[in-house]
């Protein structure tokens, strides 16, 4: 049996309400005002599509051994390059073995479910393999367009393979067209559109029932068969018209999470089936459909093992570990929308040498370190020699991903003199859970928030971005710990 | 068995710039400055130099590398000049050079000379570099100096379960300290004395460091004129002798860093140089026999935790030495007589070597009165350069016959 086999999500810290975008911008299109409703998820100033896929993928592997990945997906239509592939560096991230299949997946807000139904192709033409599949998107609007106002920053991640499945894949069906209601040519920032009643109606209002009846018709089964249903669409209307296909009950269809993190774009679809895999029961059967150049259906049985991995992952954690961002101008500058006086320090030249970046990706990417065979001392960087002081053993390291184990905090503090986009710049010294300690930045937090002991978790991010070669670096910082829903 | 460099070398002659923001001198005129103060001192002329070796840090503004733009600038005679970077110790590191020269018998007359010109940066604080190697680009934390010190406090306050209002008022003795002995120092920065009001209002720079708890960025140069006792009594016949008791430095072995041992409330090469440099002195209870000190107060509390680092104040007693007065210019053991880093300023190469000029002078008893210690015997200077978890230490101890 091919299928699921765990889900994670994430959604960023910071949320800016709609009113606040209103408030700014409802002079240039007081139009926007229809779409004011709650508030949209903002990646903060040091995340990308790259990290929130990381994040979502962090999620989703909770507890999984990493060495028994074979392919890991990348998808997202705002990934930060073109040629360097996106996916390597998530998979570097994740501490995935370097013998696997890797791809990105781009250009269409299907590319995530694109991406979902390639892993479980592959898994069920590899048996016994394991594949995990990251999405996250980060699509800008332009100020006071609807886009602004519907889009939201976040990421899913779905794990399949052949082995204790959560979730059986039953069958999809698939429709693709050039429809452009979205466009982003290669070079553009932001995104452009059509008229908006041409995409409702002849877009999501068609080409949805148009997937899902030819699953139906595909696998014998009526649209009333399913019982979680999941499918992006942020016009109210038509989500009303669509939902009625699928029979009386509302509660069957899953909720958009416009009002709480808006669409994720390719990573929506991913987002949504997290939230729904976190309630669902065994037995049930999932419909997923995707929307952007066409449709992806497919739909999945959840079998006895799905409780076992409704342990806290998914999207319910992370839509509760939130902060207000409470003004307009923070936003324009974190996403780049917006040019800051950073200082002349913050015009320092920072070059990256590839062949330094080569030599330690397993250190920068997936935190790496080691634990000494002759002592046992757990350290980061694992150099070539032991740092104990009674050991100094060389070349005896055992290599230890240190990315999810997490720490607690030894020393702090917020520094106004670095150029930092969200001042002050917070760092401080962490012990890993484990043994060894290194400093490192802080993020998604401010340093009222931390004390001498606290406990930490890990977080891939933006390390700085090199605006002069266009290479954006990431390595890992420490962010309090997530605190579990219950 | 190695026996140290103690009484081998005496200082025959110093010279020191102002220190500042001296935008009308660069660093080369800085050095021809320092110098030719040296060379009246000394009584001696250029052409007596046999070796010189050069202190200074910074390489993105500044002097560049080597040798060449210091021996150009001062036209020293195609007499060896070596340039030594040690984060801050480089003043001592050029001292050291210059008095082991004269130590081995290799020379009778050696120069020290430090130098940085930092204000031609463009920006507050200094540059921001590559200091730690490249692999640090790419892993360590977006932080600057400040930052880096303030987590001295953060696990000073948590290792000895002090409040941090408590750090923080000992902290403000340090700098409202400096500031009333910079007020009186003529080559001083920063020359204006501020209430301790002032230094707890002021902007936070890196919690819990505010403005106040920074030392000055400066540019400016120090000297020293090195030589035997023996030369020293031919050139200078009965006049008293500042002899080197001890020079030692430690550098951090990366323990500190990312092993688990180190409590991140002192600093371990400090520890490690200073009980090193009181053995080279015969000092045995540095807290009763050092007279004063220049310490590294790059920011207050560095100077506070160095308190404890030299064996002066007990683990978890320099808030209440401070605070007593221990360390102020009337004070059992004066520190930070001229000012420190935080008045008389901290242009990095020139930093030790204007440390050892303060305790020559004092020593000679060439102050006016109301800024002089009275009757020193021993003055220590300590350096530390890079950061807490990071560094190196540089001791030196004078005496005089």
């Amino acid at each position: 049996m091919v299928g699921i086999t765990s889900f994670g999500a994430y959604v960023p810290r910071y949320r800016l309400n709609r009113m606040i975008i209103f408030g700014s911008m409802g002079w240039l299109n007081p139009v926007i005002i229809t779409n004011a409703r709650g508030e949209k998820a903002v990646a903060n100033f040091d995340e990308d599509a790259i990290t929130m896929a990381v994040a979502a993928g962090m999620d989703c592997l909770r507890g999984i051994d990493r060495s028994g990945i074979d392919a890991v997906y990348f998808a997202s239509t705002t990934a930060p390059y073109k040629e360097r592939q996106n996916a390597n560096i998530v998979a570097g991230a994740l501490g995935a073995g370097e013998q696997i299949r890797t791809a990105d997946f781009s250009a269409s807000l299907k590319a995530g479910t694109t991406a979902l139904l390639s892993a479980l192709e592959f898994a069920a033409a590899n048996p016994g393999s394991k594949a995990v599949v990251c999405a996250a998107d980060c699509r800008l609007g332009k100020m006071a367009s609807t886009q602004e106002m519907v889009f939201g920053d976040g990421g899913g991640a779905v794990a399949v393979g052949d082995g204790d499945v959560i979730a059986e894949y039953k069958g999809c069906y698939s429709v693709s067209y050039d429809f452009v209601d979205h466009l982003r040519g290669a070079n553009t920032k932001y995104d452009r559109m059509w008229e908006e009643r041409w995409i409702r109606d002849l877009g999501y209002q068609s080409f949805i029932p148009e997937a899902v009846n030819g699953l139906c018709a595909k696998y014998g089964l009526s649209p009333t068969d399913f019982d979680k249903v999941v499918y992006p669409c942020y016009y109210g209307g038509a989500r009303k018209k669509i939902n009625a296909m699928f029979g009386e009950d509302p509660a069957k269809v899953q909720d958009d999470m416009l009002a709480t993190v808006g669409d994720t774009g390719a990573a929506h679809p991913l987002l949504m089936l997290a939230a729904a895999l976190e309630t669902a029961q065994p037995g049930q059967k999932i419909l997923l459909v995707s929307f952007g150049s066409g449709c992806d259906a497919m739909w999945f049985e959840a079998t006895d093992a799905v409780s076992k991995m409704q342990d806290g992952r998914g999207a319910s954690r992370w839509l509760a570990r939130r902060a207000d961002l409470d003004n307009y101008q923070k936003y324009l500058v974190w996403r780049g929308m917006a040019p800051p006086e950073l200082g002349l320090r913050g015009e320092v030249d920072k070059e990256t040498r590839w062949s330094l970046v080569w030599r330690d990706r397993k250190s920068i990417l997936g935190l790496w370190g080691g634990k000494c065979k002759a002592c046992g001392a757990q350290q980061w960087p694992a150099k070539r020699m032991c740092v104990n002081p009674d050991c100094g053993a060389i070349d005896q390291f055992e290599p230890v991903y240190l990315a999810d184990k997490g720490g607690t905090i030894f020393s702090y503090t917020g520094d106004m003199l670095a150029a930092s986009l969200n001042p002050p710049a917070v760092y401080g010294t962490v012990s890993f859970n484990g043994g060894g300690r290194t400093v490192l930045d802080f993020t998604d937090c401010t340093v009222e928030d931390l004390a001498v002991g606290n406990a930490v978790e890990f977080s891939f991010r933006i390390k700085f971005y090199d605006p002069k070669r266009d290479i954006t670096n990431y390595f890992w910082k420490a962010i309090p710990a997530v605190e579990e829903v219950k | 068995m190695a026996e140290g460099i103690r009484d081998k070398v005496v200082i025959l002659g110093m010279g020191c710039t102002k220190f500042g923001e001296r935008w009308d001198k660069s660093g080369g005129d800085l050095l021809v400055d320092a110098l030719t103060e040296a060379l009246e001192d000394a009584g001696i002329e250029k052409k007596d130099l046999q070796a010189a070796w050069l202190g200074v840090h910074i390489d993105e503004i500044n002097i560049g590398k080597g040798g060449t733009y210091a021996s150009n600038a001062m036209h020293l005679p195609f007499i060896p000049v070596s340039r030594l970077d040690n984060f801050c110790a480089s003043g001592t590191e050029a001292f050291r050079g210059a008095a082991y020269g004269v130590a081995s018998g290799a020379y009778d007359i050696a120069l020290a000379i430090g130098v940085e010109k930092l204000k031609d940066t463009g920006y507050g604080g200094l540059p921001d570099s590559p200091a730690f190697g490249q692999e640090m680009v790419m892993v360590g934390p977006n932080a600057t100096a400040p930052g880096m010190f303030a987590q001295l406090a953060t696990a000073y306050a948590a290792k000895h379960k002090i409040p941090m209002e408590r750090v923080k008022e000992a902290m403000t003795h340090v700098s409202w300290k400096s500031h009333q002995n910079g007020a009186k120092n003529p080559r001083a920065h920063l020359r204006k004395a501020v209430t301790k009001e002032q230094i707890m209002g002021a902007p936070m720079v890196a919690y819990p460091l505010g403005l106040f708890d920074c030392c000055g960025v400066s540019d400016g140069s120090a000297a020293a004129i090195v030589c035997t006792p023996e030369v020293f009594k031919k050139l200078k016949p009965n006049q008293p002798m500042v002899k080197v008791k001890a020079l030692q430095i430690a550098v951090s072995s990366g323990e500190e860093a990312a092993y688990d041992k180190w409590d991140g409330a002192s600093i371990m090469t400090t520890r490690a140089a200073s009980k090193r440099a009181y053995e080279e002195a015969g000092i045995k209870d540095p807290r009763k026999e050092i007279s004063m000190m220049e310490v590294h107060d790059c920011f207050s509390i560095t100077e506070l935790c160095t308190m404890e680092d030299l064996w002066i104040s007990p683990d978890g007693g320099a808030p209440d030495d401070i605070l007593n007065g221990f360390f102020d210019l009337d004070g059992q053991i004066p520190c930070q007589p001229d000012g420190g880093l935080k008045c008389f300023g901290h242009p990095i190469g020139a930093s030790g070597i204007r440390m050892i000029f303060e305790m020559y002078n004092q020593l000679l008893g060439r102050w006016p009165e109301d800024r002089a210690v009275k009757n020193p015997k021993f003055g220590l200077t300590h350096n530390l350069g890079g950061v807490p978890n990071n560094n190196v230490c540089s001791i030196a101890i004078f005496g005089v016959d």
